[in-house]
């Protein structure tokens, strides 16, 4: 099948619904920029995953970020999509305002200059991130014990995806004919996390709930051949891998090995979601030096209404959201889903209503 | 030299560097009479304008603050038709700011103001503390001519208009990004004065709609400006959108998107579709319009309207303007 064959299958699919997850951020931007949805069939039906680690991020954390960042000592360095993460009672670019020291960066690795020009104060990273972006801060770490730079210190909400994929994979949406059916079908699986980690970490959650999953690249061309795999597969367990310049079986060893040295497993709390066992990463007892308060950050106040967690997990659309447009926008993020760039609601919300299709 | 808070005293320090820097540079007739006021000729219809100018670092690669100064206020008053003439400096500094980085900056901005035809013909300066500001902040007003029968504006876009983009849109905001992240590339700013492109085209007696520069918010934001203010949808294809492979390969390393990054030297024009070619040969005609192309044209009345994007895919998806806060100090 060549592109424009593919392009006119997902047109005129008139098969059983598919409901699909692209469960990592990226592919969600990617999606949205690419105009897909308005492509597919009605019967195909794209959900925005998990993938989106500001998204599900909870507000004790961005709560301890402003508190430690209030304090003269320290200096808070975050990605920017964070600070615009409103917390239980404000976000962090609300704090700045208010005096809170809080720098943004592109990099982790961009602290370590930082810290060691100023010694007087401890730099803390607010480092969120899934498999994908944890070796970074393995490597903040080891340039940090390297250059002797002992004024830096990290705020940990870092994820992985195996467990909270099987969790989704369990839930069920009601039907057509009013019967539960699971709530997704097959997975577009997250490139850059299977770069890390090897695909062989769904391989399990495959087979166990028998749905497909399909390592793709951010290349429209190459999603729509994930969707149109996925669609082809559904019912089977089995993963497949399109993405092979970059994704192999196994993953990165090194940046695994780098990982383990100083970050185990633990308990993760999502966002709107609750604890899921194994599902997070916390810095090793013999690396506390560099934590700066990470463990029990378990309070979530979701805000009024938001319906953040359903979206994620696939059981509602960002459309049916009662907040969706109407009170949360970009610009007055009501969730997370609505500030991070790669939010299942912000792209929902910048690519607008589906436009109406002409020759 | 630096400068220090008795510069900006109003006393003798003042006097010294107004002489030694800018009236030595900006010299004109109206100007050298440094009245509290400048009296100039005028029209029946002005275009008036201000801008403030706060960019970091004050020297990047392929411009200054000084030519920004010139081009952010002179394309404003061009994007109405309007034939720039007159323009007011204020120069805020910060004590300790290098005066022959001053100067470098002063002669940076008389040059461009004579590229663009205007003169600096009044001007201000302030002294403010060691590390308030950053190096200096300069403001420029400017007045420009409406010639008679000239009248633009986006309410005058039909359904059927073309829309034209001058250049490769994003250079000017990788220039500055990349010289604060200290990330080395070819690229440089695109700040330029339009003056030459926008006289051709009112010269040329062409169906020109609406013009806009684009800067802060870019392309994206500008249309739907277009979008909302005409009810119409505005549909542009992806691929026609003129970006080097540089921009492209830097907007993709930081994830950056080229539909809100910031210009210094680029516009939009919208125009008729019988005066389209025409238009378009003018702009590659002019100095600082080779690389312009026509994206896309002005679909029907619309409920919703907005710029509607047709993807490589042939996907089609509505643009929203740039929510948050984009890059801060860029112009």
């Amino acid at each position: 099948m060549n592109d424009s064959q593919i392009l006119d299958f997902l047109k005129n699919y008139d098969g059983p619904e598919v409901r699909i997850m692209e469960i990592c951020g990226s592919h969600t931007a990617a999606i949205a920029k690419s105009g897909i949805r308005s492509v597919l069939s009605p019967q195909i039906h794209m959900i925005s995953g998990p993938g989106c680690p500001v998204c599900v991020t909870v507000t004790a954390y961005i709560d301890k970020l402003i508190e430690l960042a209030m304090e003269p000592e320290n200096v808070v360095v975050t990605f920017g999509d964070l600070i615009r993460v409103p917390g239980s009672v404000r976000s962090m670019g609300e704090a700045k305002a208010l005096g809170a020291r809080i720098e943004m960066a592109y990099s982790p690795l961009d602290m370590l200059d930082m810290a060691e020009k100023d010694a007087e104060h401890t730099y803390i990273f607010a480092a969120v991130g899934f498999e994908t972006t944890t070796p970074v801060y393995a490597m903040l770490l080891s340039n940090a014990e390297e250059r002797g730079i002992s004024n830096i210190k990290i705020l940990t909400s870092l994820k992985t995806m195996p467990a909270v994929v099987d969790w989704v994979s369990s839930g069920t949406v009601l039907a057509e004919d009013g019967s539960e059916r699971p709530a997704v079908d097959g997975y577009i699986a997250p490139g850059h996390v299977c770069a890390v980690s090897g695909y062989q970490i769904f391989e399990h959650i495959a087979e166990k709930h028998a749905v497909p999953f399909v390592a793709s690249n951010f290349e429209a061309k190459q999603i729509l051949a994930a969707i149109f795999a996925l669609v082809k597969l559904k019912g089977r367990g089995v993963v497949k891998n399109l993405y092979g310049d970059v994704v192999t079986r196994e993953g990165n060893l090194s940046a695994r090995a780098q990982v383990s040295k100083y970050f185990e497993a633990g308990d993760g709390i999502w966002r709107g979601m609750g604890t899921i066992a194994g599902s997070a990463m916390y810095l090793r007892p013999e690396y506390e030096r560099f934590d700066a308060g990470s463990r029990g950050l378990d309070t979530d106040h979701e805000s009024n209404g938001c319906h953040c967690s359903k979206i994620i997990t696939g059981e509602e659309d960002s459309t049916q959201c009662p907040l969706f447009r109407r009170v949360c926008t970009p610009e007055h993020p009501k969730g997370a889903c609505m500030v991070s760039q790669e939010g299942a609601c912000f792209n929902r919300f910048i690519s607008g209503a589906q436009p109406r299709s002409r020759a | 030299m630096k400068i220090t808070m008795a510069h900006g005293s109003g006393g003798d320090s003042t006097s010294k560097l107004i002489s030694g820097v800018f009236s030595k540079h900006f010299s004109n007739k109206y100007l050298d009479k440094l009245g509290d006021s400048a009296v100039v000729p005028g029209a029946s219809r002005l275009a008036m304008t201000t801008d403030s100018f706060v960019v970091n670092p004050i020297f990047f690669p392929g411009g200054d603050i000084g030519r920004l100064s010139v081009c952010g206020t002179v394309n404003d008053l061009l994007m109405s038709g309007a034939v720039p003439k007159y323009l007011t400096a204020g120069f805020v500094l910060e004590e300790g700011l290098d005066t022959e980085d001053l100067e470098k900056i002063v002669e940076s901005l008389q040059k461009t103001a004579e590229e663009a035809g205007v003169q600096v013909v009044t001007g201000d300066t302030k002294v403010v503390e060691k590390g308030a500001i950053g190096g200096l902040i300069i403001n420029t007003a400017g007045v420009g001519f409406v010639p008679e029968g000239i009248d633009l504006g986006p309410e005058k876009i039909k359904t059927g208009d073309r829309i034209i983009v001058s250049g490769y849109l994003g250079d000017h905001h990788v220039a500055i990004l990349g010289s604060r992240l200290g990330i080395e590339n070819d690229i440089v700013s695109d700040a330029a004065p339009l003056g030459e492109m926008t006289r051709a085209l009112m010269e040329a007696g062409l169906g020109i709609r609406a013009m806009r520069d684009v800067t802060r918010g870019g392309l994206g934001t500008v249309l739907n400006e277009f979008a909302e203010s005409s009810g119409k949808e505005i549909r542009v294809e992806e691929s026609f959108i003129p970006v080097s492979p540089t921009v492209k390969d830097f907007c993709g390393i930081l994830g950056l998107d080229v539909l809100y990054m910031g210009n210094e030297g680029k516009m939009i024009v919208v125009v008729s579709p019988e005066d389209a070619d025409s238009a378009l040969e003018i702009m590659r005609s002019s100095k600082y319009g080779e690389n312009a192309v026509g994206i896309g044209e002005v679909m029907e009345d619309s409920d919703s309207p907005a710029l509607v994007l047709r993807t490589e895919i042939g996907g089609l998806r509505t643009v929203g303007p740039l929510y948050g806060e984009g890059l801060p100090r860029i112009c």
